[in-house]
């Protein structure tokens, strides 16, 4: 491991900004509490003293205004990152989101492009109850225009950050709230990522376990259960939202036959829905099994804590949703 | 007419035709429309064109502009030719925005016009944005957000009205107060309906002014312009119109009499500014004919040329939904 | 002249009630009037003209509910203001509303109660000619997966078990169903005379011992191979709407089986082989069919089927098409026939050949091209 580095994914979302914002002097960052507060997930502590209030920008509870702001300067030039605290706030700025930044380019007959970067946490996990814990990655995947993001490694909250302000395209990336804490490796070497592929975190040839974000870890913590039991679990982290890797995960169904999709997203009507299927559509023959999906039950995430992880996909429910497939009763 | 303001005959002219230019466009694209060649909404300008008219005269080339769904008039008095505008309203190719925009959507990169936006409210935040992004970039540009009396109730207009002035942006806000949103009446939708007055809430200096009256619309704007470009701090213009047709096409006007109506339209920015023309011996009986002949060519000219425009191949929908590159 | 019509004040307006003229014959209106009112479903609109002009007459009396695009009055064209090509605009003709289309009819459902098979093992099962009979399920809910099936290493060991009459049938009623369902069918038979051929076949077999000896079948099949290479349109298959042309020409040659059923396996390349080589291919694949042991390529393969009644069957046949495939020929007895032949009627031996074309991927003059040229090449004297 000669040469890794070791942060958290906290710290490599700070250093994703700063080099960002230091490379480009039409990229600076906006949002609720990013400056002199140091952002709610404390990503951006420090930044505003050493990049400047012209560079990193506090605003008011205004996320229409914003994000429309930032909308509106990408469009006359800038570069802009604009955080909102949490998905559940971008509601406040779907109006800009989707009624301006998905449809200006294709509305203005390519005249313009909206080359913005929105970055907001999701996902649940610590008690912050209904208003503050839900995962609506899924809705904006819906959207002709965005490209969504979610990094779950370390190395991707480090890197994912350049391509997605190279893009022409308005970019949203999503950050698991249970994911700033953790720590991970950089592996050496390694100097940025692409925005367009999945990846294989772990391979295996018995069944295959779809997922991204914050279920990343729980599904990789199935896949070593499942070894235990002599199943071989192949794990793909989907990285990219929209447009989806969909070549990826035809190639390891081909392989594995079975099917296991983990979505912290509720079950109906979401990505994970979405992801069977294009299964179905396009690798119906191969399928020696029927699709399983483990999801967040559907109830407003709960605060009460055995009520909140109740809720939530877990490694017990992933590991038992493949097993069903692999070896049925 | 105010008659401390100098005005002379090229300057009227100019305010005259441009507002002519308006008026006969948009008659033009209603028969257009009730002959099925324009569809969709077509909310028109038509009473309004002291407004745009009378800001635009005071912008220049490196300003910007957000504009409303009601926006061709916003679009001819910004200088965006005919032609591309008239095939845009029949979806065709050759339209400013190859047909996907219509009526509501018109965006023109070349005079930095960031579009009509169709979400009342929805173009507040993107002037904040242009006219931050000017700054940023060292550029002296305004940014001219046009909306209705309507936005004034969403929760845009009042985060936008705050960051701009807590940012200092340089922004010209100018509300077209037409005294409906869609049918509800000024008074049966604001608690204060001397809109100038939200303004002032956030401590963004603002005034009202006559929106029939395209000289006096034209002089507060010069004003504010400059004092903008001074100061780089935002300015309120509400201006107070009306517009003489439907809300949109499909509208039989159950909201308003029809003596409120004319009573109006005697104030008609035209009327009102060509009686003026003539009365100062600045319009001649033969300048008007001649004025129209052109305009009414020039309108011609647009329908043919859309007309003749060819529709963007179905292979290419999916153009533009994502971009390649940031245009340049 | 200029016509008046009922204005289309918006998309979802199909029509309108004319309330009221505000004008009369003779009178003159000028652009900007307001002429009419009508009732709609949003209320009385006031409708204005965009023409100067006189009336010359009012078509529509108040109270009538007219279209979109109905003609409401006449005007004499007077001076107008209106540019030449808004004038144009505005006689637009009544739009035409697409005639709705009725749904269809549910296709037939086939047989209930089918075995839970996964989709992978349905594929292989399919493609190796493997029946389904006799085999347990062991996949989730009782599903037959791959791990229930032979390894595919195993194949070409196309029969386990013996013959399964009732699967055969059950899968010659669902291609035969599809086809009638979905191929829409053109047919051309043409009576070939068979004397010449016949001699020379005789002529060969003269010095053969039997095994040796061709039948009429190796020299008919040589013909319409060939012949079908030179008609390429009718040898492929019509595969999500576009035909695709074969990748050779591989015939199937239909075989029916003793226990009821028949299959088609493909002689592949059948055009570049000479009589010899489709006599013994053809002895191959009848002894293969009838006693097991066939590739599943060999019965995926085909790009046209032929189907020969043989000598005890029928004068004619009028052949199904064998879905993907576009075209099937009916081989029918050689029967001895009046016949004219230069003005004079002789006994001769003549065969129906007939075709089935799918009208969707030739049509009938590219069909009956393959007859004729059928036809042309058995009569060559050199061959064989």
């Amino acid at each position: 491991m000669s040469g890794a580095i070791r942060m958290t994914y906290r710290e490599a979302c700070r250093q994703a900004i700063r080099e960002a914002v230091l490379a480009d002097p039409r990229v600076f960052l906006m949002g609720e509490d990013v400056g002199r507060y140091g952002g709610c997930y404390a990503v951006t502590k420090g930044l505003s003293a050493e990049l400047g209030e012209d560079r990193i920008l506090d605003t008011p509870l205004s996320e229409s205004a914003f994000v429309g702001a930032g909308i509106g300067a990408a469009m006359a030039g800038m570069r802009p990152i604009v955080e909102v605290m949490t998905c559940n706030f971008s509601l406040l700025a779907l109006d800009q989101i989707l009624n301006n930044a998905a449809t200006i380019p294709h509305m203005s007959g390519g005249q313009f492009a909206v080359p913005i970067v929105l970055r907001m946490a999701t996902g649940a996990g610590r008690q912050l109850a209904a208003q503050h814990s839900h995962s609506l990655e899924g809705w904006f995947a819906h959207i002709p225009g965005l490209r969504i993001l979610a990094p779950a490694t370390v190395a991707d909250a480090r890197f994912m950050l350049a391509p997605a302000l190279a893009d022409p395209n308005p970019v949203l990336i999503f950050e698991h709230v249970m994911l700033y804490n953790m720590e991970g490796e950089i592996p050496a070497g390694l100097a940025g990522v692409d925005i367009a592929h999945a990846a294989v975190r772990r391979p295996g040839r018995d069944v295959t376990l779809v997922t991204y974000g914050g279920s990343l870890f729980k599904t990789l913590a199935a896949a070593e259960a499942l070894a235990a039991e002599g199943i071989e679990a192949e794990v793909i982290d989907l990285r990219v939202l929209r447009p989806l890797d969909t070549a990826a995960i035809m190639a390891s169904v081909a392989r594995t036959r079975r099917v296991v999709i983990v979505d912290e997203g509720w079950r109906s009507g979401s990505l994970s829905a979405e992801i069977a299927m294009r299964i179905v559509e396009e690798a119906f023959f191969e399928l020696d099994a029927p699709i399983r999906r483990v999801c967040s039950r559907e109830v407003p995430i709960p605060y009460a804590a055995h009520l909140e992880q109740a809720a939530l996909p877990q490694p017990e429910a992933i590991a038992a949703a493949a097993r069903g497939l692999v070896r049925p009763a | 007419m105010t008659a401390k303001v100098h005005l002379g005959r090229p300057e009227g002219l100019a305010l005259l035709r441009d507002m002519l230019r308006i008026r006969r466009f948009e008659e033009a694209c209603v028969a257009l429309y009730q002959a099925e060649k324009i569809r969709g909404f077509l909310h028109l300008y038509d009473g309004e064109e002291a407004v745009s008219v009378g800001v635009m005269r005071a912008l220049g080339p490196e300003d910007g502009i957000a504009a409303t769904y009601r926006e061709h008039g916003q679009a001819i008095a910004r200088g965006i030719p005919m032609r591309p505008l008239m095939a845009e309203m029949l979806g065709k190719q050759e339209g400013c925005c190859r047909g996907r925009g219509g009526s509501m959507h018109i965006f023109d990169r070349a005079t930095r016009f960031y579009g009509g936006n169709a979400i009342v409210g929805g173009g507040l935040p993107l002037a904040l944005g242009v006219a931050l992004a000017d700054r940023m970039q060292g550029r002296k540009g305004v940014t001219a957000c046009f909306f209705g009396e309507g936005a004034v109730d969403e929760g845009e207009f009042h985060e936008t009205m705050n960051l701009a002035s807590l940012w200092r942006l340089p922004v010209l806000f100018v509300c077209e107060n037409n005294r409906y949103s869609m049918g509800t009446a000024l008074e049966r939708a604001e608690a204060e309906t001397a809109i100038f007055r939200k303004a002032e809430g956030y401590r963004v200096s603002a005034e009202a002014v006559d929106g029939m009256d395209v000289v006096s619309v034209a002089v507060a704007a010069r004003r504010a312009v400059e004092r903008i470009r001074e100061t780089g701090a935002p300015h309120f213009l509400e201006c107070l119109t009306y517009r003489f047709r439907a809300h949109s096409m499909f509208d039989a006007q159950l909201y308003r009499n029809k003596e409120e109506v004319v009573a109006w339209r005697e104030r008609d920015p035209i009327r009102r500014l060509r009686a003026w023309l003539e009365q100062a011996g600045y319009l001649h009986p033969d300048d008007m004919t001649r004025m129209e002949a052109e305009v009414d060519a020039e309108v011609a000219d647009a329908i043919a040329f859309a007309e003749a425009g060819t529709l963007e191949p179905v292979e290419n929908l999916e153009r533009f939904v994502t971009m390649d590159e940031v245009p340049s | 002249m200029t016509a008046f019509r009922m204005p289309s004040l918006g998309a979802d307006m199909e029509d309108g009630t004319l309330v009221e003229w505000k004008i009369r014959p003779g009178e003159k209106v000028h652009r900007g009037d307001i002429v009419a009112v009508v009732e709609t479903a949003k209320g009385a609109i006031e409708i204005e003209i965009f023409h100067d002009g006189v009336v010359a007459e009012l078509l529509v009396a108040p109270g009538t509910k007219v279209p979109v695009g109905a003609v409401l009055a006449r005007l004499d064209g007077a001076a107008t203001t209106t540019p030449a090509a808004m004038r144009e605009a505005v006689v637009v003709a009544a739009p035409v509303r697409p005639t709705p289309v009725l749904p269809q009819p549910p296709a037939a459902r086939e047989a209930p109660a089918r075995r839970r098979v996964t989709p992978a093992a349905r594929q292989r099962t399919a493609a190796l000619g493997i029946d389904l009979g006799g085999l347990r399920g062991t996949g989730v809910d009782g599903a037959i997966c791959l791990a229930d099936l032979p390894s595919p290493a195993a194949a070409p060991a196309t029969r386990r078990g013996g013959f399964d009459p009732a699967a055969m049938r059950r899968a010659i009623a669902a291609a035969m169903g599809r086809s009638k369902r979905e191929i829409p069918h053109y047919y051309l038979s043409q009576t070939v005379d068979m004397t010449g051929p016949l001699a020379r076949i005789e002529a060969l077999n003269r010095d053969r011992a039997p095994p040796d000896r061709l039948l009429p079948a190796a020299l008919i099949l040589h013909a319409v191979a060939r012949a079908v290479a030179e008609t390429p349109e009718l040898n492929g298959f019509w595969e999500d709407g576009a035909f695709r042309q074969g990748d050779g020409v591989h015939v199937g040659w239909a075989v029916a089986l003793r226990g009821g059923g028949l299959v088609a396996p493909a002689i592949r390349d059948a055009d570049r082989l000479s009589p010899e080589a489709l006599m013994a291919a053809l002895r191959d694949i009848v002894a293969r069919a009838r006693g097991g042991g066939l590739r599943s390529s060999e019965l995926t393969d085909a790009t046209i089927t032929v189907t020969s009644v043989g000598d005890r069957g029928a004068e004619s046949v009028l052949p199904i098409i064998y879905p993907p495939q576009v075209a099937i020929l009916g081989i029918g007895r050689i029967v001895e026939r009046p016949w004219v032949v230069e003005g004079n009627v002789v006994p001769r031996r003549v065969a129906a050949l007939t075709l089935a074309g799918d009208h969707r991927a030739s049509d009938g003059h590219r069909g009956g091209l393959l007859l004729a040229r059928i036809e042309s090449k058995l009569q060559e004297a050199e061959v064989p």
